[in-house]
């Protein structure tokens, strides 16, 4: 069955965690779709979700007046979106919109960030994922600042 | 005096001034005949037009970034060690035209230029300049891709070889194994020996040419005291070697060293000159050179020694590969010592110190290998990345 | 009368048959032997040397189909002297060519097993003729995909081709950019990061790889990543090459001299050259 709780277990970004984890992370999550073309999120917009991609592809852009929007990244089925916030405020500093039609799960962060506070084995667990995560998102970029194809 | 023909490797005894003869024999079977000879106070090779262009009587002294000619108390004709220039000028111009078209309605027709038939004699071929000959062979005639104007020269080139009986202030043929004593790949190999008042040559024929060459001039089959002579002058010299270098495992020394601080320390004496690339006798790499008249119908091709301390041997759009001096001394270096071999089978150094002589600086490529083998003793290689 | 094959070093002429632009800087010339004369026979991963009659030579590889060889196409960026006159010609207009030269792609190697095409900006000239061969022996493959990427998508090659490609349900092919104005619907990221998204089994691949140094360099850390044998990455080197014959010690690369014991390479008997740096 289509639930919140199967699209969390088939996604690489929870794979591994326990039953009794992934139950609870169950409950801050819901599932969304976006249309082709339809806004995950726009700059300065609060960002209270984070996405795990099911289906689908986003493409992450940055606006430039005069110029439009720049598409700095894409992230397809398997792939994470957002932040688990530290600090505040909690605002995006770019825009998502779906390439194409798009299945997502949605993690409440303010709840996520609460369970993690609440449950620190589930918190590591959840923080060794995001890590990993940040240094494949820091390698991609050093990488495109290289201008590898020049 | 006999006229009976002799055997290869015979050693026969002729008197000097049979030198003469010999010339004047090459000459007329159509050499052009190449030889040391004094210029503008410099040790040269050039065309001989008789026994007195020869450096008789001098000598030299070479230490690093030092050459100096030097009088001998000895009348010898052979008393000098190796120059500059090497035979690979003649066989392996510095400058040459490969091709010139001319533009057509339907594309273009190339000519090759007609003059490759040049017959040279090369006379007083050092045994570790023939050896840089058979280097130069493996690179421009063994390999897939050959090169027909260098085979033209070399197939017909006759050398007349000196064994060589005198100290050698920058060389090391003998850790090389090329040196001092020929032992293949001449046409006629002489030992020149003066004995008090006694002054021969001791020939041996290293082939169907250098016999005919013998049979045509006066020579008596060589005594045993005489060979002794020839064979102790080459054994003294192979004692007053002025450099060593120890060959073995060198190939994986500098395969494993590509990291070793020994190169900036070089790499800030090297000047980047090129002078060790052109004064070696094997190197052999090249540039190619397209011109056009003002009219744009007529072109050429030419083929220049290149030298591989410049930035721009390596140039591809956007920059060059090795744009550090330590890269390329590192490049040159390894080449001649490791790569080489890798490459065509043998060493690319034949030993014979002109590096090191003619560096204006006195980088001595012997030394710069026991650097790297010494820095070893101390800490153990880098693991190369 | 000269022959050609007999004399490496001499250019044959050739003549202009159609310019095509492929991006700002990079054009794709198609050539027919002036004057008629037999076609152009090459293996995949070979390359040219093409003249600009009068003012130099440049390394060039074939980017056309090898089982076509009555023609002979060629994929260039305009970026020195040489190359701009080039392609600055017209049709009918005349150059001079030598080769084929050089180590070709192992299609014969990569015969029963996935095949991992990986292109970077310019690289896809030389893989285009694999590209050829693998789709015209497509039963002789196993699964096929092509990763290929580019500053901009204004900067890809063959763009039509490529939407051809894709529309082929044998054949995957994954294009990304660095960056993308907004209508741009493919990926956006480098070349290493898509790796993970293509279909293959790592025991029973070969990746072809070609593009700039640093886009190989972590293009192979990623397959080696994925499980792929050294033995079975193949990848294509760049240098300044003058004679194409292994004889003008220009392209030398540690032991290897590109022009003829490469340009193609199998990335186990590279690896610590591919490494080294100034090497």
């Amino acid at each position: 069955m289509d639930t919140p709780e199967s699209s969390l277990t088939s996604h690489p970004f929870l794979e591994g965690l326990t039953p009794r984890h992934l139950s609870i992370i169950g409950e801050c999550a819901s599932r969304v779709n976006f249309k082709a073309g339809q806004f995950l999120f726009r700059e300065q917009e609060e960002a209270a979700k984070f996405y795990l991609i099911n289906h689908g592809q986003v493409a992450v852009e940055i606006f430039r007046s005069r110029r439009g929007p720049i598409t700095i990244q894409t992230l397809g089925e398997g792939q994470a979106l957002g932040w688990l916030w530290f600090d505040k405020p909690y605002h995006w500093h770019y825009d998502a919109r779906a390439v194409q039609l798009t299945r997502a799960t949605a993690l409440d962060v303010k709840s996520l960030m609460h369970i993690c506070e609440q449950d620190h084995e589930l918190g590591y667990a959840l923080m060794k994922r995001y890590g990993q995560m940040l240094a494949v998102q820091f390698r991609v970029i050093t990488m495109q600042m290289a201008d590898m194809y020049g | 005096m006999s006229a009976a023909s002799v055997n290869l490797g015979d050693e026969v005894v002729m008197e000097p001034e049979v030198l003469q003869q010999l010339l004047e024999s090459l000459r007329s079977q159509g050499y052009q005949v190449i030889g040391p000879t004094l210029r503008q106070g410099s040790l040269v090779y050039a065309p001989l037009s008789s026994l007195a262009d020869l450096p008789r009587g001098w000598g030299d002294a070479q230490e690093g970034g030092v050459f100096r000619l030097r009088k001998l108390k000895a009348p010898i004709f052979f008393g000098y060690g190796v120059g500059q220039q090497s035979w690979k000028q003649f066989l392996y111009p510095p400058r040459r035209r490969t091709w010139q078209a001319r533009r057509e309605e339907n594309g273009f027709q190339i000519q090759l230029p007609d003059e490759d038939a040049v017959k040279f004699a090369f006379i007083g071929v050092h045994a570790c300049d023939l050896a840089a000959i058979a280097v130069q062979d493996k690179v421009f005639l063994e390999g897939p891709f050959t090169d027909p104007h260098y085979r033209a020269r070399r197939e017909q080139a006759f050398i007349l070889a000196v064994n060589c009986g005198h100290p050698c202030g920058t060389g090391f043929c003998v850790s090389m194994g090329s040196g001092p004593q020929v032992t293949q790949g001449f046409d006629l190999a002489l030992t020149e020996i003066l004995q008090g008042t006694r002054h021969f040559l001791v020939a041996a024929a290293g082939s169907a040419r250098g016999q005919q060459l013998i049979a045509q001039v006066p020579h008596q089959k060589a005594l045993p005291e005489q060979r002794q002579a020839a064979a102790n002058l080459t054994a003294q010299a192979a004692r007053q070697m002025g450099r060593t270098l120890e060959t073995a495992d060198l190939k994986s020394l500098l395969y494993r060293n590509y990291e070793n601080p020994r190169w900036d320390q070089v790499a800030a004496r090297c000047l980047n000159c090129g002078n060790c690339t052109l004064v070696c006798p094997t190197c052999f790499c090249h540039t190619l050179e397209d011109t056009t008249d003002l009219t744009g119908t007529q072109a050429e091709r030419w083929r220049r020694w290149d030298v591989c301390h410049t930035v721009d041997f390596t140039y591809l759009h956007g920059g060059g590969i090795r744009n550090t001096i330590r890269s390329r001394y590192r490049q040159w270096l390894t080449h001649k010592l490791a790569t080489w071999i890798d490459q065509f089978g043998v060493l690319g150094c034949v030993g014979c110190g002109r590096c090191i002589t003619w560096c204006p600086v006195a980088i001595d490529i012997t030394e710069e290998i026991q650097a790297i083998r010494e820095s070893e003793l101390t800490t153990p290689p880098a693991a190369k990345e | 009368m000269l022959n050609p094959a007999t004399e490496p070093m001499l250019p044959r002429p050739f003549r202009v048959l159609k310019v095509g632009r492929e991006t700002a800087d990079t054009f794709t010339l198609t050539l027919e032997a002036a004057g008629g004369g037999q076609g152009f026979s090459f293996a995949p991963g070979q390359f040219n040397m093409l003249y600009a009659f009068g003012i130099g030579e440049s390394p060039i590889s074939i980017s056309g189909n090898p089982e076509r060889p009555e023609t002979l196409v060629h994929t260039i960026r305009a970026v020195g002297a040489v190359t701009r006159t080039i392609c600055g010609l017209k049709k009918g207009e005349i150059l001079g060519g030598r080769g084929p030269f050089g180590a070709p792609w192992p299609m014969a190697a990569a015969a029963g097993q996935d095949v991992l095409v990986i292109a970077g900006g310019l690289g896809l000239a030389p893989l285009r003729p694999a590209v050829y061969h693998l789709l015209s022996h497509r039963q002789d493959y196993g699964n096929l995909e092509l990763i290929y990427g580019a500053r901009t998508p204004e900067d890809l090659l063959y763009y039509k081709e490529l939407e051809g490609w894709r529309g082929r349900f044998d054949f995957r092919v994954h294009v990304t950019v660095d960056a993308a104005r907004g209508e741009w619907r493919g990926s956006v990221g480098v070349v290493p990061h898509i790796i993970p998204r293509a279909r293959f089994d790592p025991v029973n691949t070969v990746a072809l790889v070609c593009g700039p140094g640093v886009m190989m360099r972590f293009t192979v850390q990623e397959l080696l990543a994925h499980g792929l044998k050294p033995e079975n990455i193949y990848v294509s080197m760049e240098r300044n090459m003058k004679c194409g014959l292994g004889l003008c010690g220009h392209c030398q690369l540690g032991p290897f001299f590109v022009c003829k014991d490469g340009p193609v390479f199998r990335y186990d008997q590279l690896q610590d050259w591919f490494l080294a740096r100034e090497v």
